[in-house]
């Protein structure tokens, strides 16, 4: 078993898709928090697969589009400081700030490297003992553990020029913050499989007591969300929400219990900004005290202009679920992957990006 | 960038291990995962594992989705 091609069977699916029309009567509407998600629905035409009663939404669930543009505008200050390399994962780079983009400073003579990996990044610092090297963090629950451990083995090996600007955001304070804006009405959640190895299932048992929204943990692969849509909808039909977990190779309850003691470690939990919502108390995760000899934001802080959105962009509205990529004026017309106006298009895992590349006949705009 | 691949392990050294999967290796760090063992497959996430696959897991699961299949296939 190689856990991949088997939950991508087409016969199973189809059975999958018979059960849900056959127990769907009423109009539903579940949000895929996460982007990997929203990618995987629209490849594989799970959108086409379930019945009409069955309106999937794409959330916030994008840490390079979550990310709001006074922080991108701070990682370009960043990079434009003497000896800095700034060190992120390859999305962040096309994605414009207010008055620039890393890509744009990297062509202008900045240092700004892709890496795979924390890891990789502290190789950087080691090779490069004159030059300040800075992670840009971003990330959910599922990073964050890795930004830790980077953090962690500076401090052992006494890397002094790594830093972290940490921009690291959490799930089900988010959730919260959009329940608790009423913007978006919800019967359920598509949870995020890999957000939820870390933390395990118990973190979202506010949202259906709460709420009243069912909640179910899926997986990736196109057996995974149409099991998870099965559930969620046989728990909203019966209207007996609750959190159950769909994808339990991956997922356990209790979550990764050494992972979430390393980023408590290192971490505090404070505030966040997120593009399209704003500054969400209790989402994102602070460097402690402790470790501030890491933290870009203590080591170097940088004068910033005010942040400006750019015009007609609406990955605020989608982020939030409360548009599709279809309603925005901009959508393949100004913008497309090659010249991206906002982050949901210039992202693997950005709502945009997958309506471009996957997005059915019906479900694009005329010319 | 939550995106994690199940990927096997090939040999473990210490808190790093070699994986596979089609054919491409790579080292990663098992810090997060202990238990891992060779021959295990670990989800691996920019270069961490974050956990160990379940097999037995999995194996109920596609049980259970061959039963949906059979049963929603009678007219």
């Amino acid at each position: 078993m190689k856990f991949l091609e088997e939950f991508q069977d087409a016969r199973l699916a189809r059975g999958l898709a018979r059960r849900i029309a056959q127990h769907s009567t009423k109009p539903v509407r579940l949000m895929e928090f996460c982007g990997g998600h929203t990618h995987a629905i629209l490849r594989y035409g799970i959108r086409q697969l379930v019945p009409k009663t069955v309106e999937m939404r794409s959330g916030p669930g994008c840490p390079v589009c979550v990310t709001a543009t006074a922080d991108l505008d701070k990682a370009i200050a960043l990079a434009q400081l003497p000896d800095m390399v700034i060190t992120t994962f390859g999305d962040m780079v096309r994605v414009p700030g207010s008055y620039s983009s890393l890509q744009r400073i990297k062509a202008d003579g900045a240092d700004v490297r892709i890496v795979y990996s924390t890891m990789d990044a502290l190789e950087i610092a080691k090779a490069n003992p004159t030059k300040k090297v800075v992670f840009i963090g971003i990330g959910f629950e599922t990073t964050a553990p890795t930004i830790a451990a980077s953090i962690l083995k500076a401090c052992l090996e006494k890397i002094e020029n790594f830093y972290v600007l940490s921009l690291n955001k959490l799930t089900p304070p988010v959730m919260k913050a959009l329940l608790d804006s009423g913007e978006v009405k919800l019967d359920g959640i598509v949870c995020p499989g890999h957000v939820s190895v870390i933390i395990g299932s118990h973190p979202y048992e506010f949202i259906p007591r709460d709420y009243g929204v069912a909640c179910v943990i899926s997986g990736f692969e196109p057996l995974d969300i149409l099991l998870c849509i099965d559930k969620l909808v046989e728990q909203i039909e019966k209207r007996e929400p609750r959190v159950e977990i769909a994808y339990p190779r991956g997922v356990k309850p209790e979550g990764n219990k050494r992972a979430k003691q390393l980023m408590e470690e290192v971490f505090e939990i404070g505030a966040a900004n997120w593009r399209g919502i704003g500054i969400v108390p209790g989402s994102g995760l602070i460097i402690r005290k402790q470790y501030e000899q890491f933290d870009a934001d203590k080591a170097f802080p940088v004068k910033l202009e005010p942040a400006k959105e750019p015009k007609g962009c609406r990955c605020g509205d989608i982020i939030r679920g409360a548009a599709t990529p279809l309603e925005c004026q901009l959508f393949r017309k100004v913008c497309t992957p090659d010249s991206p106006v906002g982050p949901c298009m210039v992202s693997s895992e950005g709502a945009c990006a997958a309506y471009y590349l996957y997005g059915a006949p019906e479900d694009l705009p005329g010319p | 960038m939550c995106l994690a691949v199940p990927v096997r392990i090939v040999s473990i050294d210490g808190d790093e291990a070699e994986t596979e999967i089609a054919g491409v290796r790579r080292r990663v760090s098992i810090a997060f995962t202990p238990e891992a063992k060779v021959g295990d497959y670990v989800l691996l996430h920019t270069g961490y594992a974050i956990t160990v696959v379940d097999e037995a897991e999995a194996r109920e699961t596609l049980k259970l989705l061959k039963e949906i299949a059979n049963l929603s296939e009678v007219p």
